[in-house]
């Protein structure tokens, strides 16, 4: 039986089978055949055209100048987003508090952070030297001092990237966890209370879990794209995954071949990081079964369309099974 | 010993929300081991009375004791100080609340939504709280749905979890806010069953509730709420059936009006 004329069989089989043609989408099959041919073409190109120079990308790829950049930008993401993060819960609590010096302190940290470049922040904390060349620890408005430090020992270049990165994160965390935070139902909070909850305990058990649903995927979005951010802290000159590639193009003018290498890296760990996003996404979606399916990311529509044939019901119960 | 004492007393209860006065100096009486059905119009104020119990809600002025324990205040010198929320906390695990829109916990099964309190508050060991839950369950006929999401209940379903949740606390006294207002009707014997079965234990509830026939048959003690006051109270068969104010006989004739349709259904099945 041939896909495009399926029969079907209606009824309990005393009436007649009908053969059946499903529409042909001509003009789509058009299109899509030139966009292969195209492909083709330019990937034909990336064997013939000499000008890749894959045998230079074969010997950087895994020199240990490239995989020590890597691993700094590994570690600056990891550092950063965790700062961000936890940045991003304190400032989204500190702005929902009743008490209006911190939700005035949280808002100014919000508006101030998202509101400048990363790029100008970076440079400020690169240069804070210039500003304040010495920090103490005293008794303000007095000559009092317990303990004093020149910025320029202070502030290495790591220091500057994970501070700017870090908190620039942590103002854009906190607007996401906030939104995650709004949107548990007030009577959540109250169930809690009523069965004799702390505060701290109904926002840990009851509130911080559900908002998780909300925030993972922003935040999914917001570590693969920190990983690419990471490349703006060459300003400060810190040899990170691109800046290790440009140091090394510098000097042998093979800017092409390196910069594929660091390109490669860089899809290399966004895959692996939507990977464990996807099944994040999954664990905390528990009890929301439904809404957490049709939210889901391209990844999880690749998994759907592998399982493509297994009835609907399959589906429901792998998810309940992991519940 | 204070078991001739009332369990809930209030005493000229005010209550407003900025300058709107919701609760205009209430005081009331709810005996121990009896069924207290508020029962009035919507707006007046009844939600907002459960809340001053269990001190989700502060009250402005006047006094409410529980088990003659002044909830969210300690009075030293003619003053009322704030309680810190441990104590607080601990009033409230001994009052339990029920929701008109149940608000189980959507990321735990059935099973964890009931011993979060037991487990994470009083702290009883795991085993012990599994057992204590599969207990509630059995009672309230959900034995089999442990392990399910409440998303996978029906609303009836719902509203008995999350009475086996209050339940699991152990309380003295449990307050339901209009149980079973967001419930199809179908589903609204299951829920006044497990609540008539609860109330022939000698669980001391006070319950808010526009089912005028669940307060004449189980409530012992009526008490019709209007504007933030108190209109009248007394037996259901007086309040109820010979109601002595015009503004009762005008609600009760509304009510019985609109679940009129519902009751020819129920015959009719
Ligand atoms: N948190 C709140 N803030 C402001 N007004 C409120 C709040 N809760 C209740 N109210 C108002 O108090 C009045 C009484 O509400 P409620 O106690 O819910 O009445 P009932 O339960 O009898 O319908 C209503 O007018 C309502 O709008
Ligand atoms: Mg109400």
């Amino acid at each position: 039986m041939s896909r495009t004329e399926e029969r079907i069989e209606t009824g309990t089989g005393s009436r007649p089978t009908m053969t059946v043609v499903p529409v042909r989408h001509w003009g789509q099959w058009i299109t899509a055949a030139a966009l292969v041919v195209v492909l083709a073409g330019f990937a034909s190109t990336l064997v013939t055209n000499e000008n890749y120079r894959w045998d230079v990308v074969g010997q950087y790829l895994f020199s240990s100048r490239i995989l020590t950049g890597l691993w700094h930008t590994i570690e600056l993401t990891a550092i950063s987003m965790i700062a961000g993060i936890i940045l991003g819960v304190l400032v989204a609590i500190m702005r929902e508090s009743t008490n209006p010096v911190f939700s005035k302190i949280a808002w100014l940290y919000i508006w101030f952070f998202r509101g400048t470049p990363l790029f100008v922040q970076l440079l400020f904390w690169g240069y804070i030297a210039a500003l304040y060349p010495n920090i103490s620890l005293g008794i303000p408005f007095t000559d009092a001092e317990f303990w004093s430090v020149e910025m320029r020992d202070l502030m290495t270049p790591w220091l500057a990237a994970i501070l700017g990165l870090s908190l620039n994160e942590g103002a854009y965390m906190a607007e996401i966890v906030r939104g995650g935070l709004s949107s548990i139902d007030q009577g959540q909070r109250e169930a809690g209370q009523a069965i004799g909850m702390s505060r701290a305990r109904i926002l840990r058990r009851i509130i911080l879990p559900q908002a998780m649903r909300v925030i993972l995927p922003p935040t999914g979005n917001n570590v693969i794209s920190m990983l690419k951010t990471t490349s703006v802290v060459s300003v400060v000159a810190f040899p990170e995954l691109l800046y290790s590639a440009q140091l090394i193009y510098a000097v042998n003018y093979l800017t092409i071949p390196l910069l594929i290498v660091a390109s490669i890296w860089y899809l290399l760990v966004t895959t692996t990081l939507t990977i464990g996003q996807h099944s994040l996404e999954k664990h905390f979606g528990q009890g929301h079964t439904t809404s957490a399916r049709s939210s889901g990311g391209v990844l999880r529509n690749v998994m759907r369309l592998q399982r493509r044939g297994t009835p609907p019901e399959a589906d429901i119960a792998t998810e309940k099974a992991h519940g | 010993m204070n078991n001739t004492l009332p369990m809930v007393r209030l005493e000229s209860v005010h209550k407003s929300f900025g300058s709107l006065e919701v609760l205009k100096g209430i005081d009331l009486v709810m005996e121990r081991e009896k069924v207290t059905c508020l029962i009035g119009p919507s707006g007046s104020g009844k939600s907002t009375l459960l809340r001053c119990i269990n001190h989700i809600e502060r009250i402005n002025s006047g006094r409410i004791f529980v088990d003659n324990d002044l909830v969210g205040y300690t009075e030293r010198g003619g003053k009322f100080y704030e309680m810190k929320e441990r104590d607080t906390i601990r009033q409230r695990q001994q009052i339990g609340m029920v929701f008109q829109g149940f608000n189980l916990f959507p990321h735990m099964t059935v099973e964890q939504n009931i011993m979060e309190g037991p487990v994470g508050i009083l702290k009883v060991p795991l085993a012990e709280a599994r057992a204590d839950a599969h207990r509630l369950l059995t009672r309230v006929g959900l034995a089999e749905k442990a392990t399910a999401y409440p998303n996978q209940l029906s609303g009836g379903q719902k509203q008995r979890v999350a009475i086996a949740r209050a339940l699991a606390m152990k309380p003295k006294v449990m307050l339901f806010d209009e149980p079973t207002s967001a419930l199809d009707p179908e589903l609204v014997g299951e829920v006044l069953e497990v609540m008539r079965d609860l109330a022939a234990s000698g669980m001391t509830m006070i319950v808010v509730t526009h089912e005028i026939a669940f307060a004449r048959d189980v409530g012992d003690h009526v008490v019709f709420m209007d504007d933030g006051r108190i209109v009248e109270q007394g037996a259901p068969s007086e309040v109820l059936s010979r109601p002595s104010h015009a503004r009762t006989q005008a609600f009760l004739r509304g009510v019985l009006l609109e679940s009129a349709p519902t009751a020819a259904v129920t015959e009719m099945s």
